[in-house]
Order: structure tokens, then C-alpha cells, then sequence
């Protein structure tokens, strides 16, 4: 087995989700390489060839990947593709954006956000928001694997010395520009990496209210999350919301806070290890899983709760 | 401009599924069948741009068996002028319907296709991305914001991140989020007009697809379920067991 693993970066540094694909990819087994594809992310590369169980760093820099625009990307993977058994990355924004496109440029199935590794061809996968999991057989001679994180421990950053090889390639279609973004900067921990998430809900009311959950989160470190229903009504932005179709968490503690509960939103944290849950219903659907429930209402919990923590 | 919109038959979300006793899969006999929620939001994106004088037609497609009709006369209910339906025994798997998908732009030459970026039953989140790629053309994916100008789409797209807005040459391929846009609901006046909009069946054959099976289900699983702790009456109780019992603070 040979394995190309794209790694996950901002072109500065390693995103830790790559090092829980690489475990996912230790578990299949064979030799491990590691693509790192941007612009001016030498660094990177210097990063990943330091994790333990790489064999092998390739590195694609130039302007055409900088932002990681899935036309550029997915015709590089494919086009370096060749004499590996699998291709996988940890699942994110990037990569569930481009993996697909290789796929169907190497006419082969994916395997989406797998979970478990049984063997070098077959995948537990979570279907329904996670309400049934799946065991999948590729049937491909190539298999293309996106990885949920939440579910692997991180490989160890540091132990490898793998050696740093070139890739002079510039694959630009020129039909897809970026214009710009606005990407949202904070101090707390990175959601999908935290050990403690505290999310609100519609009952939170507003975006000022969302004060009160920051303050308990500071006491804590911890990350701040939200369902859909505080996302859309535009209480926080839309890179903080949990769930099926949101992000993937599985914190040592997760609190939720004005949450009812919905299988989507379960969806993307009833794997977290603890589970707090505040809410003013008695009956909200989020108290049939949460380990400890207090029923109360949220605008006098909060503040205690940070008063006492 | 001409917009394709496809979408897909899938379990109403209000539903929590249950897994045979068989483990080949989930049982739906009997249950409530919908309008994938993300298809909606594509479906109303098309009209919206149908109604701005953008495109002047909505093609809606569907690929599965008979019954996929019903979400098709749903979507022309909504505001879609024709449908097609690509009749399959079952529903194929994500880049047989990228293949079919492919097939029918080939046919159609839309300026702009728009789908939903995932399906709520298989969670796959991938025939948009394929579809783009058997095309050869641009894709914006997760769209939460989507502008046609000057012969390109301007897509915002929802990203780990935050925000980022591409520009795509047309035609491309556009895939929804949660937020482009709130889907309105059929009428009854309109859902009567929908059943006399034309409707066309073809089969993979017509349309010169092989279907292949690349990824097989072995089984399908519960799985394991948490239980409900316990009730904690105060602020004190609930820091006194996260320190205590659970250790996580
Ligand atoms: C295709 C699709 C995808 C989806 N994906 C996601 C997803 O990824 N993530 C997600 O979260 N949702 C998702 N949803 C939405 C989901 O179905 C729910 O609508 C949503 O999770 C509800 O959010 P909520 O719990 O904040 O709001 P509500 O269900 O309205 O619950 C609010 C809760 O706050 C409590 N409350 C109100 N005031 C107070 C107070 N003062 N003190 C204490 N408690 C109070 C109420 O008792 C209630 O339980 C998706 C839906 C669809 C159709």
C-alpha cells in the first residue's frame, strides 16, 4: 500500500486535523506521503516531513494553489495520484470542496468522513446525521478517503525526518478567480481542536447575549460553538455552528446552553465525552443524552456560573 | 440563461431513522419522504434567479426510481417550468449520479447548475463536486450568497474559516448551504399547475451511462447510544460533579 495524504494548511502552518488523518492513514497502513499544495508554504512542508509515520513530503508550491481553489487542486492530486493505493484527507472545508473532484477525474467512488478503519478496503462511515453507521467496501483499485477527525487521535507531530521533494507543477484553470474573504479571527481555541466547547442556541435571544456564554468561556478555555438556529439568526458566524452539517466536535466537555436538541445538531457533538446541558424545558430532546441536565433559565445560570467557576 | 437544478428524494428530517434488524440498511417503509432540505434551497435559488430576469428557465432533474416523481412535481410546484426524471431501480451512488448529471447538461447547455451540497440520508456531501469535474467547468461550493454579472457567477461560499467569495467563468456548478436562502412553500393553485408541466423519463441507457458499483454497503449498524445522566438542581451541584465525578474541569 502507498498512500498520498493532502495535508490541511493555511500556507503558514500544519492544521492538526492533518495529523489525525495520519493516523487514520497509519491504521490502513503501507508507506505515507504527505502533499502539501500552496503558495509560499515551505514551512509547511518542513512540518509535516517532523510527523511521525511520514515517509515522504511533496511539496506544491505555487501562486495557483495558494487559496486552495478546488479546479487547481483536485487536477494536481489526480495528476500526482498515479502508483498510490490511497488518496485521504482529513475532512474539512478544502478538502470536502476538491476530494470529490479527484474522485471523478480517477473514476473512482470516495469514502466520505470515515470513522473507523477495518481494513485497507473497508470503512465504518457515519449516514443519517449519525443515527446509522455504515461498514463500505471499495470497490476501486483507488481509494479516495476524507477522515472526521473527531474520531482518530492526532499521529505526534514531531519523530519523523522525512525527506522534502519538489513538485514543479502549475495547474491553474483559470476559471475560478478568488475575490476575497473574511475570515474570522479569535483568540479562543480553534472549535474542532478545544477540550471544552460551550455552544448556544435560540435561546440565547441575540448576538449581545452571546456575552454571557464568552464570559463562561473564558473561565473554562474553552471554544465557542453554536446550533444553526443561533447561526441563522445571525447571533454568531457560521464557521462557529455544530452539527450535521456544520463542524464535527468530540470535546471532553461540551455544554449547551439554550439548545433543544435536534437530531442535526446531536449530530455533530454526542461524541464528546462529557455533555452539560442548560435549558429552561424540562423535556428538551437535548436532556435525553446530556450526562448532567440543569433545568433553569440560561440569563440567571450563566452569570452564576461565571461568578463561581 | 438556462438553470438545471437537481434534486434528491430523501427521508423527511424531522425523522430519526431506525436500522433493520437485518443490518442491510434503514427501514423506510412507511416513513415520510421529502425534498432533500438542501435541494429545496437549490430549487430556490433557480426560481429567485428565474424571478430577477437572470434565467429564463428551471429544468429540475431527479435520478431514482418512480417515486422520485413526487419530489419533481414538487419542485415545478415551487416554480420549476420542466422536469426530467432519469429512472434507475435504485438510488445510484454519488459519481453514477455525477455520470448521469453530466450527461444531461451535455443535452441541456445550462448557464448555471445548482444542487445541494448534501444529502441527509447518505451524508455524502459529493455529486456537485463531481459533476463539476466530469463537466471540465467551476465550482462554488457550500454557497451562502450566489450573483450572476458580467458572464460570471460571483459564489460566497461557507468555509471552515468563515466566509469566501469566488468568481466563476459560466457555466459552473454551484452547491447550496444552509443559509443562500429560506425556501418558500408550494400553493395549492400551483401544485394543481405542476401536474400538467411536462415531465420527461429517460434511463441511463438513453442517456449512454454505464452504471458501475465503485463503493458496496456490507452493513448498516445503531449505533451506540448514550444515556440520559442525571438531573443536577443548582450552579453548585453542576461544578461540584464536573470537578468530582466527571474531572473535566
Ligand atoms: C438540512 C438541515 C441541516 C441542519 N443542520 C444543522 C446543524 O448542522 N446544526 C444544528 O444545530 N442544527 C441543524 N439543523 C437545524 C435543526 O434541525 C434545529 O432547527 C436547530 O438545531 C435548532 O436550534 P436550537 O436548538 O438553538 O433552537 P430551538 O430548537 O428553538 O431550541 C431553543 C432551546 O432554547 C431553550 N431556551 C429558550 N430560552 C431559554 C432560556 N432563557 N433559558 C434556557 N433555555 C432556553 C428552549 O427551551 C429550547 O429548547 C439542520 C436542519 C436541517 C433541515
Amino acid at each position: 500500500m502507498n498512500i498520498l495524504l493532502i495535508a490541511e494548511h493555511d500556507n503558514s502552518a500544519l492544521n492538526p486535523a492533518t495529523l489525525s488523518a495520519v493516523s487514520a492513514a497509519t491504521q490502513i497502513g503501507g508507506e505515507l506521503t504527505v502533499l502539501v499544495a500552496g503558495a509560499d508554504c515551505q514551512n509547511v512542508a518542513d512540518e509535516a516531513a517532523k510527523v511521525s509515520g511520514v515517509s515522504k513530503v511533496l511539496l506544491a508550491d505555487n501562486a495557483a494553489y495558494a487559496k486552495g481553489l478546488a479546479e487547481n487542486l483536485s487536477a494536481l492530486i489526480a495528476e500526482v495520484a498515479t502508483g498510490y493505493s490511497h488518496i485521504i484527507a482529513a475532512a474539512s472545508s478544502t478538502s470536502k470542496d476538491t476530494m470529490p473532484r479527484v474522485a471523478a477525474l480517477l473514476d473512482v467512488g470516495q469514502l466520505s468522513e470515515i470513522i473507523a478503519v477495518e481494513s485497507a478496503d473497508i470503512f465504518k462511515r457515519p449516514i443519517y446525521a449519525g443515527n446509522a453507521i455504515a461498514t463500505v467496501q471499495s470497490q476501486d483499485a483507488v481509494k479516495v478517503i476524507t477522515v472526521r477527525t473527531s474520531a482518530f487521535d492526532k499521529a505526534a507531530a514531531e519523530g519523523g525526518c522525512a525527506g522534502v521533494e519538489t513538485v514543479a507543477n502549475s495547474r491553474d484553470s483559470g476559471t475560478s478567480n478568488f475575490v476575497n474573504e473574511e475570515l474570522v479571527k479569535s483568540d479562543r481555541p480553534e472549535l474542532t481542536a478545544a477540550s471544552v466547547v460551550i455552544s448556544g442556541g435560540r435561546g440565547l435571544g441575540s448576538a449581545e447575549n452571546f456575552a454571557l456564554l464568552e464570559n463562561v468561556a473564558d473561565k473554562l478555555g474553552a471554544a465557542i460553538g453554536a446550533s444553526r438556529a443561533a447561526v441563522d439568526a445571525g447571533f454568531v458566524s457560521n464557521d462557529l455552528q455544530v452539527g450535521q452539517t456544520g463542524k464535527i466536535v468530540a470535546p471532553e466537555l461540551y455544554i449547551a446552553v439554550g439548545i433543544s436538541g435536534a437530531i442535526q445538531h446531536l449530530a455533530g457533538m454526542k461524541e464528546s465525552k462529557v455533555i452539560v446541558a442548560i435549558n429552561k424545558d424540562e423535556e428538551a430532546p437535548i436532556f435525553q443524552l446530556a450526562d448532567y441536565g440543569l433545568v433553569g433559565d440560561l440569563f440567571k445560570v450563566l452569570p452564576e456560573l461565571e461568578a463561581k467557576l | 440563461m438556462k438553470l438545471i437544478v437537481s434534486v434528491k428524494r430523501v427521508i423527511d428530517y424531522n425523522i430519526k431513522v431506525r436500522v433493520k434488524a437485518d443490518n442491510t440498511g434503514v427501514d423506510l417503509a412507511n416513513v415520510k419522504m421529502a425534498l432533500n432540505p438542501f435541494c429545496e434551497i437549490a430549487v430556490e435559488e433557480a426560481i429567485r434567479l428565474k424571478e430577477a430576469g437572470v434565467a429564463s428557465e428551471v429544468v429540475v432533474v431527479s435520478i431514482g426510481p418512480t417515486a422520485v416523481q413526487e419530489q419533481l412535481r414538487t419542485a415545478l410546484a415551487l416554480g420549476a417550468d420542466r422536469a426530467i426524471h432519469v429512472e434507475t431501480d435504485e438510488l445510484p451512488e454519488p459519481l453514477n449520479v455525477a455520470k448521469l448529471l453530466a450527461k444531461v447538461i451535455e443535452a441541456e447547455q445550462p448557464g448555471l447548475v445548482i444542487l445541494g451540497k448534501q444529502s441527509i440520508d447518505s451524508d455524502n456531501n459529493q455529486v456537485g463536486q463531481m459533476l463539476a469535474a466530469l463537466a471540465g467547468r467551476p465550482q462554488g461550493t457550500f454557497a451562502s450568497e450566489v450573483k450572476v454579472e458580467g458572464g460570471k457567477v460571483l459564489v460566497t461560499r461557507e468555509v471552515d474559516g468563515g466566509l469566501r467569495t469566488l468568481s466563476l467563468d459560466l457555466p459552473a456548478i454551484v452547491t447550496t448551504d444552509l443559509r443562500l436562502n429560506e425556501p418558500r412553500y408550494a400553493k395549492l393553485p400551483d401544485i394543481m399547475k405542476a401536474k400538467r408541466k411536462p415531465l420527461d423519463v429517460k434511463t441511463p441507457a438513453d442517456l449512454g451511462v454505464e452504471l458501475k458499483q465503485h463503493i458496496t454497503q456490507l452493513k448498516v449498524e445503531t449505533p451506540a447510544q448514550r444515556e440520559a445522566g442525571i438531573k443536577v438542581d443548582s450552579v453548585d451541584a453542576l461544578i461540584d460533579k464536573l470537578k468530582n465525578e466527571a474531572k473535566v474541569i
